[in-house]
């Protein structure tokens, strides 16, 4: 008797599993896509990188957090710029908590570390962040490691030409940090302004860090038609200020974040003698095209708590998360046999962004429009900059055949040089 | 034997190009003056009380960011400057009551929670004013720029600092060598056990000393702020430079603490004009051929 | 005077913190302990003493202890195995040279991940890296040694620089002259390769064996760790080690009895260079880079961290210490937000200063002198208290 009613209790048990099973099954969805999010949130970017997961996160709410039928969960990661701890933070995300996407990172120097490490993941697909290095695809570029955002050189082609031709600025002085990203900035504008006859007679590299530019001011020479800077925030800000006090009077052709928002809105008189000042760069903030205004305007009412404009982070993680969920939608979610068809599609996705098309080229680096802008004043008297000039399709070699850029070489303090 | 190289290089300077060394030789100088108020304090409070003030950047930092606050909210630059001061003194008094008045005598602790501070308060700042950079909005009478022989155009606010930092050495000798307080806080530099057996309240000069010492450098923050603006990683920049400069000329110096000052203001700024690329190294190599020769720091005294 | 007498002399002087000139740390026993010596009497004798040895040292935690380092990567993933486990031995490595050289030494040195970072640097010089105008291709075995002596000859410089001034001010120094070389390797480009560092820095295989797999790796960790563990231990029992404790507690007692301060000093940061060169190697190695961002202010001051919240008054402090940071760096963003990790440590560091005497092992101590406490209760036991340190 006892082990009959033993064995009907077991059969219960057994029933009500099964039953729970069958009906967790039933209600068993796709499995969720988990994507790691990496900015540097700690030190000085952090401004930046919560700006760019804004926009990371305005991708996915575009799509309602699903993408083909699955539901998008989100891992966000944090470093403090540094390559070592991107790394650490990456791995984390990737065999910690089993992302099946990366996204990330910020700074070029961490790019290339996660490219480095994306090598030994082949069954995870890597997407940059804001990185913006060019060595990162156009040195040892890993087989997923995707980057759908145009780099530091490609941001200033366009520039050349235009300060040669129709500022008339023949001879120009450089003030810029000494690091990547100035070095690839200034090669996107050299290489053309070079070539059309222009010189740079004076380079002034200054070392990171350094805010006092005074120095390095009174050295300018005097013979030139206008200096090229290439500083970024609180330092560009800080010259401006200096170069003022100093007596300094040539006009200026900014690097891309030498004349952005965050610039043009400090008080200071220098502000006047902007007008005029030609910069590049792969957004411009009133640029009248219909996609850029919509996305624009998501931003600013999603994001309360952001900045008045998208910044360059923002928007760059937005392309960037915006494709990752494309590829998704190409392949119905399929990330199976190793995500091999995922990156298939990836490799071939035309994607489309708030300023216009892009595609990759043979090493998963984007290629895309780059906007000539002027700073100009508004109606109502903001500063803005104004777009003259759309670049299309440029590409990582900056117009050249894979033998000349080779020979050239990738920007350092030296190349390139017209004295 | 230092002299020689110098003065070659002087004559060389002058000869290529007159204008750019002299205005070199200004920047050096009035560099010199915003080191000297963040390393006096610095220097102060080491040498009564062998306290390694690691969190001095953070304070700087803090006066700051304090200062830009008040300035906005009133829109005057001067009670900005009393505000980095005095927000700055506030936090370094309760600092030393609450705190360090404990760990008497224990000063690798006392460092450590210099440490500890600083990390904790440099997040924190960042956590609260973000990562922009925040400039200050003096008057115009002091931010525009003057005319002067040779150099023909220079900032009038780098002056008006050089200046501003003359008047508080001459208060701070005026306070450590004419003043009951301040004889009591050099009594209590060369022999602190001394000074309390004569019946001093060794606590009320340790914490006026720190207060001074934490307002200097609030009251550098604004004003050195206003020269190159405020922004995360500022407090570091400064926590070094007075590190270098304090080893230079001596520790609880803070005559040592001008001449290690002008030394480094100067070096710092020719390397930047005639050799950018090595120039931070540069202070550095200073600091080590010091250290080679004369540990103690030009005016320090072997404890 | 006998080497007993001598040695309580030595420590008569030590004041209740680990951090003062004369640390409660590790008192030096005041009887020397017995060594079997295997040269006298049969073999049989000999290794009955060797048991006795043992059994006197070694403890059941000990045992376990060991047999649980030996084991982890067994029951870990492999991220555990390799982020956790092989960076906090890495990491300990080099806040042990710390530990050795401020809790034994009386020195706080902030250089010592500038050593490592030094070592690091030069293996990716020396031997193969993405860098390939600069790396030089040597085989790995070459490229090591020649690493670990140029680290340890820095090391040395960097003491030199910094022994002739005392106590606190070492600090200060060190400081400076680790963020010296941090600006140098971030402007010189023909050989440090500036801003980007080396990068692709390839971790060598013997023969078939790769020690990037991470159980692999972990095993490389473990031993040099606990090399470097016994080493210590070993040292601080010799005479130099006694010397060295005898400086950090009375330096003019010690010059007065000619012994020469500055040489042991010296030597120590020697010593320190070499054990903080090891673990840059192993800490390049498990990066696959190295940048100026790794020798910059903020690790130098996390060496400091992991020492102090471990503890200085035993060499597996250092261990505990880098546990713990490397857990709280992994997983700060589960509890509070990865952007506030440095409010986190800072603030956990800032605690573990002001309410433990030495860290987390001071804290260990307590309570086990707490817990002793409470089982001895009786007219003994305050006695029992007091002399159980």
């Amino acid at each position: 008797m006892k082990s009959l009613k033993r064995r009907l209790l077991w059969v219960a048990v057994g029933a009500a599993m099964l039953a729970a099973a069958v009906a967790g099954g039933a209600t068993a969805q796709a499995p969720v896509v988990k994507i790691g999010l990496l900015a540097t949130l700690e030190g000085p970017f952090a401004a930046g990188g919560q700006d760019g997961m804004r926009g990371a996160e305005l991708a996915v709410k575009e799509r309602g957090g699903m993408v083909a039928g699955r539901k998008i969960e989100i891992i966000k990661a944090s470093s403090d710029a540094k390559p070592d701890v991107a790394v650490n933070a990456t791995r984390k995300l990737v065999e910690q908590d089993k992302v099946d996407i990366m996204v990330g990172p910020l700074s070029g120097s961490e790019g290339i570390a996660v490219k480095n490490y994306s090598k030994t993941q082949p069954n995870t697909t890597f997407i940059n962040g804001s990185s913006g290095a060019q060595a990162t695809t156009l040195v040892d570029p890993s087989p997923n490691f995707f980057r759908f955002n145009t780099e530091g050189a490609q941001w200033m082609v366009g520039l050349g030409d235009y300060a040669y031709k129709t500022k008339n600025y023949k001879k120009m002085a450089l003030i810029a940090e000494d690091y990547a990203f100035p070095y690839s900035q200034v090669q996107g504008f050299m290489t053309e302004y070079c070539r059309l006859g222009g010189r740079v007679t004076h380079k002034a590299w200054v070392p990171l860090g350094g805010k006092d530019y005074s120095s390095v001011i009174a050295k300018l020479p005097t013979d030139v038609d206008a200096l090229l800077v290439v500083l970024g925030g609180a330092d560009a800000v800080n010259f401006l200020t200096q170069y003022e006090q100093a007596g300094g009077n040539k006009p200026m052709v900014g690097g891309s974040i030498t004349v952005d928002q965050t610039v043009l809105n400090f008080k200071g008189k220098r502000r006047e003698s902007l007008l005029g000042t030609p910069s590049a760069g792969p957004i411009a903030d009133r640029y009248e095209g219909a996609d850029w205004k919509k996305f624009v305007a998501a931003y600013k009412e999603n994001f309360k708590d952001g900045f008045p404009s998208p910044s360059l982070f923002a928007y760059v993680y937005y392309i960037n998360m915006k494709a990752a969920l494309d590829g998704l939608d190409a392949v119905k979610g399929d990330l199976s046999g190793g995500q091999a068809k995922y990156r298939e599609a990836l490799k071939t996705l035309k994607l489309k962004t708030p300023t216009g098309e892009v595609t990759l080229d043979e090493n998963r680096q984007a290629i895309g429009n780059t906007f000539v802008t002027e700073v100009a004043k508004a109606a109502d008297g903001e500063f803005y900059n104004k777009v003259v000039k759309l670049v299309p399709g440029v590409n990582q070699r900056l117009g050249m055949s894979k033998a000349d850029f080779d020979k050239v070489g990738l920007g350092s303090r030296d190349v390139p040089n017209c004295p | 034997m230092l002299g020689v190289p110098v003065v070659a290089f002087t004559v060389w300077g002058l000869a290529d190009n007159a204008k750019l060394f002299l205005s070199t030789a200004m920047n050096g100088l009035t560099l010199a003056a915003l080191y000297f108020l963040v390393a006096s304090g610095f220097t102060l409070v080491f040498g009564l009380m062998r306290n390694v003030n690691l969190a001095h950047g953070s304070l700087y930092l803090l006066g700051a960011y304090v200062g830009y606050v008040v300035g906005e909210w009133t829109g005057s630059w001067l009670l900005a400057v009393a505000a980095g001061f005095g927000s700055a003194a506030l936090f370094g008094l309760v600092l030393q009551v609450a705190v360090f008045r404990f760990m008497h005598g224990e000063d690798l602790r006392q460092t450590l929670v210099t440490i500890g501070l600083s990390i904790m308060m440099a997040d924190a700042l960042l956590w609260m004013f973000g990562g922009e950079i925040y400039q200050f909005d003096p008057p115009r009478a002091i931010f525009g720029r003057t005319t002067l022989p040779i150099v023909e155009i220079y900032p009038t606010y780098r002056l008006v600092l050089l200046a501003m930092s003359a008047a508080i050495g001459v208060l701070l000798w005026w306070f450590l060598n004419r003043t009951r307080v301040g004889m009591m806080i050099r009594a209590g530099v060369d022999d602190r056990g001394m000074l309390a057996a004569a019946g001093v309240n060794v606590q009320f000069v340790f914490a006026v000393t720190f207060a001074i010492g934490a307002g200097l450098a609030g009251f550098a923050g604004v004003v050195g702020g206003t020269a190159l603006s405020i922004a995360p990683g500022e407090d570091t920049r400064y926590q070094l430079a007075s590190l270098v400069v304090v080893i230079v000329g001596g520790m609880g110096s803070v005559v040592g603490a001008a001449i290690g000052a002008i030394l480094i203001g100067v070096a710092e700024q020719f390397g930047l004009a005639y050799a950018p690329t090595y120039s931070v190294v540069f202070t550095f190599v200073i600091m080590a051929l010091v250290l080679a020769f004369r540990p103690q720091g030009i005016l320090g005294r072997r404890t | 005077m006998s080497a007993a007498d001598w040695r309580k002399a030595m420590n008569a002087g030590a004041g209740r913190y680990a951090w003062n000139a004369g640390a409660a740390g590790r008192r030096v026993t005041t009887h020397p302990s017995p060594r079997p010596s295997p040269l006298r009497g049969e073999g049989e004798v000999a290794a009955g003493a060797w048991a006795r040895w043992i059994g006197r040292r070694v403890g059941a935690r000990h045992v376990l202890v060991l047999l649980a380092v030996l084991i982890y990567p067994w029951v870990a993933t492999p991220f555990f195995t390799y982020q956790i486990g092989a960076q906090s031995l890495a990491l300990g490595l080099i806040a042990l040279s710390l530990t050795f050289l401020a809790g034994y030494g009386g020195m706080v040195s902030l250089a010592q991940m500038t050593v490592a970072g030094i070592a690091g640097y030069m293996y990716a010089i020396f031997a193969t890296s993405g860098t390939t105008e600069i790396s030089l291709r040597w085989p790995w075995g070459l490229a090591v040694v020649l690493a670990l002596v140029i680290a340890t000859v820095c090391g040395t410089l960097i003491g030199w620089f910094s022994v002739r001034t005392e106590g606190i001010y070492t600090i200060m120094i060190t400081l400076a002259i680790g963020v010296a070389f941090y600006y140098l390797a971030q402007q010189n480009y023909s050989l440090f390769n500036g801003f980007q560092g080396f990068q692709s820095v390839m971790t060598p295989a013997v023969g078939s064996v790769e020690l990037r797999a991470p159980m692999t790796f972990y095993y490389l960790a473990l031993f040099w760790s606990l090399a470097g563990y016994f080493f210590v231990a070993y040292l601080l029992r010799a005479p130099f080690g006694v010397a060295l404790q005898g400086i950090r507690d009375n330096p003019r007692r010690m010059s007065a009895l000619g012994f020469n301060v500055t040489a042991h000093r010296v030597a120590a940061y020697a010593v320190a260079g070499a054990i903080a060169a090891v673990g840059g190697i192993l800490m390049v190695w498990y990066n696959g880079l190295v940048s100026p961002g790794s020798v910059g202010t903020s690790w130098l001051i996390n060496i400091l961290i992991i020492a102090v919240l471990g503890g200085m008054r035993h060499p597996i402090g250092p261990f505990v210490g880098a546990i713990v940071f490397v857990l709280l760096q992994n997983f700060a963003v589960d509890l509070v937000g990865r952007e506030r990790f440095n409010l986190l440590i800072g603030g956990v560091f800032l605690v573990i200063v002001l309410f433990s005497t030495d860290g987390l092992l001071g804290w260990w101590a307590q309570g086990r002198r707490y817990v002793q406490g409470q089982f001895h209760r009786g007219p003994g036991a305050a006695l029992t208290q007091r002399r159980g340190q």
